[in-house]
């Protein structure tokens, strides 16, 4: 790891929030990714595409510290955090929201609100209301437990807990797997709202016209590796990724 | 009978102590401690300790409260022995328990090493105070107050439902309205989301820990009052501790404390039919039936 905070990485003119350098990461002695490089501009919609078992989910656990890298770095904001374990994460405005079993099912929406602000120690009411206000049906029902919730509010209560701490860049991992297509919808354009509020986001999708439509950029991985990446139209007009990733 | 239910009760409140901290562990950890018993006599000892030793040299007070078999001495030694055991089952996480977890042992291995912690504990209490029976206060003369129905009931007896039920509704409190009681419960929900939300595991688990071993000394000092001492004392609670935790289904806190209700009830009522000597029979086949039948426990195990 010591190859990666000897190299502090400056970048202020293309505004750079995180950036994944030649990262080699796998399982025990099998390696999931070979040399994946991304990046994420504040602001921006990164959507990463690809079919089943191509490593998208193990690039973001990666760069939340779930994986550490056999090769290779992560920043965020100018600073190494390779390998850096998630509670420490948190606190430098990182979230993430996994794609099964994001939610604390016995807790209520409030409680499951106040675990993802555990690490801050003033007074996050207002955030909450700033929650409730993104996501109406939550503040409504606040007091339920989550194990009584649909799906498409179950991932409503995920993305909320993710965003207590006020992060800069959040990570979803597939957050439209198994909704309904009312929900489907519904949740793209809260993860448009939270953008607009200033949070840049990374986007794991299987849904991928959909992703790369809201997107400002797209990567297209397969088989661990990077196969394509660029503007998100550029991407959707692209006839190769039509016809392989996009379903013609 | 209804003398027998009423006595069932009061025992079944101290299996409910115990089997709730057994049952708190195992939400969190999912480690079946095998040495919850032995804190249970650890609690029951160092009190005495403190009571005959430090307290009788510092001169506090032996006289014991109106009707009640203690005094001053036990008031101070209850919450102080809570304490220590806490503190010992903490130390008994860092030095053992958790070594093994992070270098990924099986449960199997875990509670192999419960098993021999609670040997440790089991047997420095013989060395220190022999094998026999102890009492608090010996040569007391505890008579019974006869309640309408014809039940007879000690006075300590009454206590210790109420200390019982006060103990309870703090520990409620706490897993309810505190940050760390309610990430308490969200580690049991999924740890690793608890881990990404920036929870402090480490520092929840110890408080898991500091929790399990209050309430066992607690449950040990009651039986002490109750009964007597003995260092094989938390031994013979293991059984019905766990019969207790499945039946309010294993992680279940609120099932912990209905199933040790039960248990207590169960044991004390089959002494009218069976010889009191085969109450943990008792508990064994009431344990053995319910996984055969019903292995979530009656009211379900941790929603997942």
């Amino acid at each position: 790891m010591s190859e990666c905070w000897r190299r502090i990485w400056v970048d202020s003119t293309d505004n750079i929030i995180l950036k994944v350098e030649h990262v080699t990461v796998g399982y025990s002695k099998i390696d999931i990714l070979h040399n994946v490089e991304l990046m994420l501009r504040r602001g921006e919609i990164v959507s990463i595409i690809g079919p089943n078992g191509a490593g998208k989910s193990t690039l973001l656990k990666t760069i939340f510290g779930l994986l550490k890298p056999r090769i290779g770095c992560v920043y965020l904001d100018g600073r190494d955090i390779t390998g850096e374990r998630p509670e420490r994460l948190v606190r430098r405005g990182i979230s993430y929201v996994p794609q099964v079993e994001n939610v604390f099912p016995s807790l209520t929406i409030q409680e499951n609100l106040e675990m993802g602000a555990f690490t801050r120690t003033d007074d996050f009411s207002g955030r909450m209301e700033e929650i409730y206000g993104l996501f109406p049906v939550l503040g409504k029902r606040r007091h339920q437990r989550v194990a009584f919730l649909s799906g498409g509010q179950r991932q409503m209560v995920a993305m909320g807990r993710a965003l207590m701490l006020d992060p800069q860049v959040l990570l979803l991992d597939e957050p439209s797997a198994g909704l309904a297509p009312k929900f489907v919808s519904m949740i793209f354009e809260r993860i448009i709202d939270i953008n607009r509020t200033g949070v840049s986001l990374i986007l794991v999708e299987q849904n991928a016209r959909e992703a790369l439509n809201m997107a400002n950029r797209g990567y297209v991985l397969a088989t661990g590796r990077n196969v394509l990446d660029g503007e998100a139209k550029a991407l959707l007009a692209n006839k190769e990724v039509g016809r392989l990733y996009l379903g013609g | 009978m209804l003398e027998l239910i009423v006595y069932g009760i009061v025992l079944g409140s101290i299996i409910s102590l115990g089997a709730i901290g057994l049952s708190l562990v195992y939400g969190i950890l999912q480690f079946a401690n095998f040495a919850h018993g032995d804190l249970m006599t650890a609690g029951a000892y160092v009190a005495l300790f403190l009571i005959t030793g430090p307290f009788a040299w510092l001169g506090i007070s032996d006289k014991t409260f109106g009707p009640f078999s203690f005094g001053w001495r036990m008031v101070i030694a209850f919450p102080l022995s809570m304490l220590a055991v806490a503190g010992l089952s903490i130390l008994l996480d860092r030095l053992l328990y958790q070594k093994l977890r992070k270098r990924g042992s099986s449960r199997v291995i875990l509670a192999m090493s419960a098993l021999g912690a609670s040997f440790i504990i089991r047997m420095g209490v013989l060395i220190i105070w022999g094998a026999d029976s102890l009492f608090y206060r010996s040569g007391l003369l505890r008579p019974a107050l006869e309640l309408p129905a014809g039940i007879k009931i000690r006075p300590d007896q009454i206590l210790i439902l109420i200390i019982v039920a006060v103990l309870v509704i703090l520990l409620h409190l706490f897993l309810q309205k505190t940050k760390m009681g309610k990430a308490m419960r969200a580690t049991a929900d999924n740890m690793e989301l608890a881990r990404i939300s920036g929870i402090d595991i480490e520092r929840v688990i110890m408080w898991t820990w500091g929790i399990g071993g209050g309430l066992a000394s607690a449950a040990g000092i009651l039986y002490g009052i109750d009964v007597q001492l003995h260092p094989g004392m938390g031994w013979n609670f293991l059984l019905p501790l766990f019969a207790a935790s499945i039946l309010g289904g294993i992680g279940n806190l609120y099932g912990a404390l209905v199933g040790g209700l039960i248990m207590g009830v169960v044991q004390q009522v089959s002494t009218a039919f069976l010889l009191p000597t085969y109450k943990p029979a008792v508990a064994f086949i009431i344990m053995i039936l319910l996984l055969l039948i019903r292995p979530q426990g009656l009211f379900g195990g941790k929603t997942r």
